[in-house]
């Protein structure tokens, strides 16, 4: 069933790794598989943060295959070897686990040139790009991921995350959400539903040359806004337009530097409960996840069927 | 309802008189007959006292330590419980199946007062997916909004909210009357069976979408009807009811009940002509 959560601070910036962290541990129960954020940062905005992996982890529940971590290794020499070639400079570098990599870069030319040659080298798959976006996923609990990555340090203005139980496709880190609005920075999405026209609407955006990495039918919503995006959408045009696109039943969360949006469906088929205030928006499948990081009394809703909501920052 | 019991205890069928049951013929239902009382037993209830209250904070426990604690509570005979710091969490209050009067002093998660018969319930905050779901009898009141599923398969008893409520309201209702003060989703009264709902506010789309029987009301706007409902036109009887029925809601102060949207089924999905003559006496 999966579990979403995300938040927006107005005006102001907070430690939204943790308040993430504790929305998505009171989601537990409805996605033990894996976790994954897609946190805002403060950071400098000169950079291009590149989250990228270069195998899968295979621990306990992982329906990935076993490789030596020698293989990371070279496929990693691979990922510099192509940057070099593609005019990117390295500013720093962090393996956070065998397998994971943030790299800060300077880069000024197409993202989808850059992503097309990154991900020609096997089993490379890029997390995230963006000058603000850190997008991290894993298996585990929430509380896990967090420990693993660091994250429960991020100061950031929002961020959305995935608590998910794989139910279309496997359990490793390229099905879990959140899903990179490829090829745009700064773009992610979480999804708790069904999409049953996901073949129909991937042929289609795959001859319009846009990428899917996984099977996962999340990975749909990702790719169909961007490609919204790409013809000139404005996020709250594509999301629109994704209510009548896309079949199924979802409730969505889609967040790009500056804001943050949530989708219903049509029917409704999906929960979500919604806090508003001018300094803070927070949502998530259960009203247990708001209440982890408001325990006072506050005054929350279901959007109804066939929604759309915006939010700046 | 009563609380009647006798020293042995049976099984449960058999304690609600159910042993006897001959299962022939289309109508098998063989009802509970008020002059064998004194041998009913209704498994799980106690005697409480209203004056005698207490307050329980279950910030610190789950769920099913919280219903346990109301358990236990209710066998001391406290009949008036307030419940302090749900927090949103699901399945609070359940089950209870005696007079009561409850309070939460806050919000419920999922399932909240789910499979009541009797009490009567006040939630000072908002409830998740399906509040009272197959609620018997009593009274639940909800001063903030509700999610989805709002009512559920509900038997019976007023289920009242004050704010607004999700999709597919009174979904399977089977009787009782579901009352919203603000605006209701999509599917409201979606296959509904018999009971009333009333709506002051606007309603989404498929308005009473394949109901078989009961009734809905609506004040505002709505969004579409749903297979086979059809508007009805307004009687005195309506009227009074509609009057009645809000006052003891404590909404709709005001309200002119006589400009609402009544709806029924219109009972083309099904052959109601089918029915043996008990089931329609049975049916609105």
């Amino acid at each position: 069933m999966c579990g979403i959560a995300g938040l927006i601070h107005r005006g102001k910036s907070s430690n939204v790794g943790e308040e993430l962290q504790n929305m998505l541990q009171a989601l537990k129960h409805r996605g033990p598989d894996s976790t994954g954020y897609a946190l805002y940062a403060n950071n400098d905005g000169q950079n291009f943060i590149l989250r990228f992996k270069v195998g899968e982890n295979v621990g306990e529940g992982s329906t990935s295959v076993n490789e030596d971590e020698s293989v990371y290794d070279e496929r990693k020499k691979l990922v510099d070897k192509k940057l070099s070639e593609l005019g990117a400079t390295i500013v720093k570098e962090d393996r956070l686990t065998p397998y994971s990599y943030r790299y800060e870069m300077k880069y000024d030319k197409d993202l989808m040139e850059f992503s097309k040659a990154l991900e020609s080298i096997e089993s490379v798959e890029i997390l995230s790009i963006g000058k603000s976006l850190e997008l991290i996923k894993d298996l585990g609990d929430a509380t896990a991921v967090s420990e693993r990555y660091g994250l429960n340090k991020v100061q950031g203005t929002h961020g959305i995350g995935h608590a998910r139980m794989a139910t279309e496709s496997g359990v490793d880190i390229k099905s879990a959400h959140p899903f990179w609005g490829y090829p745009f920075a700064d773009v992610s999405v979480v999804h708790n539903g069904q999409l049953t026209n996901y073949w129909n609407n991937r042929r289609v955006l795959e001859n319009k040359g846009m990428r899917f990495m996984s099977e996962c039918d999340s990975e749909l919503i990702a790719v169909f806004l961007a490609e919204k995006m790409r013809n000139g959408a404005t996020l709250e045009e594509g999301m629109k337009e994704s209510l009548t696109g896309l079949d199924g039943v979802f409730t969505y969360f889609v967040a790009t530097k500056d804001s943050l949006g949530m989708a219903k469906d049509t029917m409704a088929a999906k929960p979500l409960v919604l806090y508003e205030s001018d300094e803070l928006v927070a949502m998530g499948s259960e009203e247990i996840a708001i209440r982890s990081i408001l325990p006072q009394e506050i005054d929350t809703y279901d959007p109804f069927d066939g929604e759309v909501k915006v939010w700046q920052i | 309802m009563a609380n009647l019991k006798t020293d042995t205890k049976k099984t449960k069928a058999q304690s609600m008189g159910l042993h006897s049951e001959v299962l022939t013929g289309k109508t098998q239902q063989k009802f509970f007959n008020p002059d064998e009382a004194e041998n009913f037993f209704y498994w799980g209830t106690h005697d409480v006292d209203f004056n005698k209250r207490t307050e329980l904070d279950v910030k610190d426990m789950d769920c099913k330590q919280a219903n346990e604690k109301i358990d236990r509570l209710m066998s001391e005979g406290y009949g008036t419980i307030v419940i302090k710091n749900p927090q949103g969490k699901h399945s609070l209050g359940v089950g209870i199946l005696n007079k009561l009067n409850l309070i939460f002093e806050g919000s419920l998660g999922y399932f909240g007062v789910g499979s009541i018969d009797g009490p009567i319930v006040r939630i000072n905050g908002r409830v998740g997916w399906s509040c009272a779901e197959n609620m018997m009898a009593g009274k639940v009141v909800i001063e903030k909004n509700a999610g989805s599923c709002f009512g559920a398969a509900i038997r019976g008893g007023d289920l009242i909210c004050k704010g607004s409520v999700g999709a597919r309201t009174g979904i399977d209702q089977k009787g009782g009357s579901i009352i919203v003060g603000g605006d209701a989703g999509a599917f409201t009264g979606f296959m509904m069976q018999r009971g009333r709902i009333v709506i002051l506010g606007d309603v989404g789309i498929n308005l009473g979408d394949s109901m078989y029987d009961g009734t809905i009301y609506v004040g505002g706007k709505i969004g579409s009807f749903g297979s086979d409902a059809v508007e009805a036109p307004m009687t005195k009887n309506d009227i009074e009811w509609l009057n009645r029925k809000l006052k003891v809601a404590e909404i709709g102060n005001n309200f002119d009940v006589s400009k609402m949207t009544k709806i029924v089924a219109g009972k083309k999905l099904w052959n109601y002509d089918a029915l043996e003559p008990t089931e329609k006496k049975g049916a609105i």
